[in-house]
């Protein structure tokens, strides 16, 4: 099999005393839409944020086209990120800018492209997404779904051969997160574009994913294809996928601690 | 026991900070040539530009008010001692000494720390929680170079020309108090005040300005990439970008002044 285009090894992070991610290995492949599924506060962003180089890791090493991006030289950590594109949850456009700047941005930036060119560039990426004629709105014109189509067509301005999405369909309504689901499919079925999904989303996941991991408390508990998934008979993901809620208020914790407010148990005195 | 402890977390937080904002200002002074005009990228100039409208020619009304204001006051408080000793014409040395060494720079400083510092850290406070600084170093663009670089060299360029407007505006209003007490005329205050201001006081004050605009960019920038949080850090780091700035200032300020005042003695 090829080099994974995105191999992580024993990854650990810890904050201060606590371990938000514990020796989390996971290759993505050439071609694939890897989905990561995990609750809130499982650490799926804080991975996220590890495989796009943003944070240091505690220990565990993360490669990215084959480039260990923890202790790379700047200018090899420049290269690997020219070729992967990050769709951030909230869509991170800059305010100041219209659509068309905010899109051609990288493509300024990193190349020397003359400006005819990067016009068209920026109209078609545009207009792959769906925006083609708002161009020049500005940011905080946009409805959260356009919002995030625009983060989209930012991502792949420069035609990267990795795309991350930090969740594409959170807060938005489900048709508007369809089409999402969609254009990711799209992408990956014209550019053959290497995606790394990270979302919460249950029909987004099984929409859009080759295979999906599953992270919980910082551990991963599934790697695995999505029929397989479906099928799997961990407690946790039996809990994920039946949408069951975490018994609250039948912990003995819980418990002691109202008899306690309700002045039941003798504990203050 | 604790006390030491204290005191110990207490400066080695103060040290980090410095060393963050020493950090901070040689990857600033790295990116510099990717700004300029000629040879730099591409509209970064520009932005460097419209930094100079806000922090600069947005600011003129204000720092002229202020500096009428003072120079009015100055004169005043003089005017009414130095009247006793019939030594009026003295109030016109201490307004051109006074403003050109120190409040011209001083007060300048103090009016861009409060209004462009506070925008700074607010600005890059808000770009932080929003993922926008991510988004550029994800997409291989220094943060440093692309937002704080070209306010720096705009507050470089504006804050020593304000100054000198500071120092106009505070010496115009030294003669409306002279014209007022003495009916002098304004070409005669201006011969005398040309006679009387040293361009070496001109230059350190400039020299000053140079340094407060450096403190004002660097802390209100720092302020805002430590941002962490939601929107209440983001008023926070404003708030702190103010007082540590001013702090600074002042601080930079007593310490130039003691080095120009030696200098000066020999």
């Amino acid at each position: 099999m090829a080099d994974p285009m995105i191999s992580v090894d024993r990854l650990t992070v810890e904050y201060g005393t606590s371990r938000v991610l514990d020796q989390v290995s996971l290759e993505v492949q050439r071609g694939e839409v890897m989905v990561m599924l995990g609750g809130s506060g499982s650490g799926k962003s804080t991975f996220l944020r590890h495989i796009i180089g943003l944070e240091q890791p505690t220990s565990g090493t993360v490669r990215v086209l084959g480039t260990d991006i923890n202790h790379c030289s700047a200018k090899e950590l420049k290269s690997v990120r020219r070729r992967m594109g990050v769709a951030f949850q909230e869509a991170a456009l800059f305010d100041s800018m219209s659509l068309e700047e905010n899109v051609s941005l990288p493509v300024r930036e990193l190349t020397t492209l003359a400006d005819p060119v990067i016009q068209i560039m920026t109209y078609m990426k545009l207009a792959a997404v769906g925006l083609g004629e708002s161009g020049k709105q500005m940011p905080q014109e946009l409805s959260g779904g356009m919002r995030k189509r625009a983060a989209v067509a930012r991502a792949t301005a420069l035609d990267p051969e990795i795309l991350l999405f930090d969740e594409p369909s959170a807060g938005l309504d489900p048709i508007v997160a369809a089409g999402l689901d969609q254009l990711i499919l799209l992408l990956k079925r014209v550019f053959n574009m290497t995606m790394f999904v990270v979302t919460h989303e249950l029909a987004s996941a099984f929409n859009i994913a080759d295979r999906i991991a599953m992270l919980y408390q910082g551990s991963l508990i599934a790697v695995e294809s999505k029929d397989a998934f479906r099928a799997n008979t961990h407690p946790r993901i039996r809990q994920f996928l039946d949408r069951q809620p975490d018994a609250i208020g039948t912990s003995t914790v819980a418990q002691q601690r109202l008899e306690e407010l309700a002045g039941i148990s003798g504990a203050k005195a | 026991m604790r006390i030491l402890e204290r005191i110990g977390n207490r400066v080695i937080r103060d040290l980090s900070y410095v060393g963050g904002l020493t950090i901070q200002f040689a990857q600033g002074m790295r990116a510099i040539p990717h700004v300029l005009p000629i040879g730099g990228k591409p509209r970064r100039w520009q932005t460097a530009m419209r930094q100079m409208m806000a922090i600069g020619v947005d600011a003129l009304p204000i720092i002229a008010l202020m500096s009428i204001s003072v120079g009015f006051i100055l004169a005043m408080q003089i005017g009414s001692e130095l009247r006793r000793w019939g030594a009026l014409q003295y109030v016109m040395d201490t307004v051109a000494i006074g403003f050109t060494r120190e409040i011209g720079p001083l007060l300048t400083a103090l009016a861009v720390s409060g209004r462009s510092g506070s925008a700074f850290s607010a600005e890059i406070g808000s770009m932080v929680v929003t993922n926008e600084i991510d988004a550029l170093r994800t997409m291989a663009i220094d943060p440093i170079e692309f937002v704080l670089t070209p306010k720096y060299i705009a507050a470089m360029i504006v804050i020593p020309c304000l100054t000198v407007m500071s120092n106009a505006f505070g010496i115009l209003a030294g003669w409306a108090f002279m014209y007022i007490t003495t009916k002098i005329g304004l070409s005669m205050y201006l011969d005398y005040i040309y006679n009387s201001i040293d361009m070496r006081d001109v230059f350190s004050g400039l020299l000053k300005s140079l340094i407060f605009a450096t403190i004002i960019v660097q802390v209100g920038c720092r302020e805002g990439f430590r941002v962490k949080g939601g929107a209440d850090a983001v008023g926070r780091s404003a708030t702190s970008a103010v007082v540590r700035s001013t702090l600074l200032v002042i601080l930079a300020d007593a310490f130039f002044t003691a080095i120009f005042y030696l200098v000066r003695r020999d």
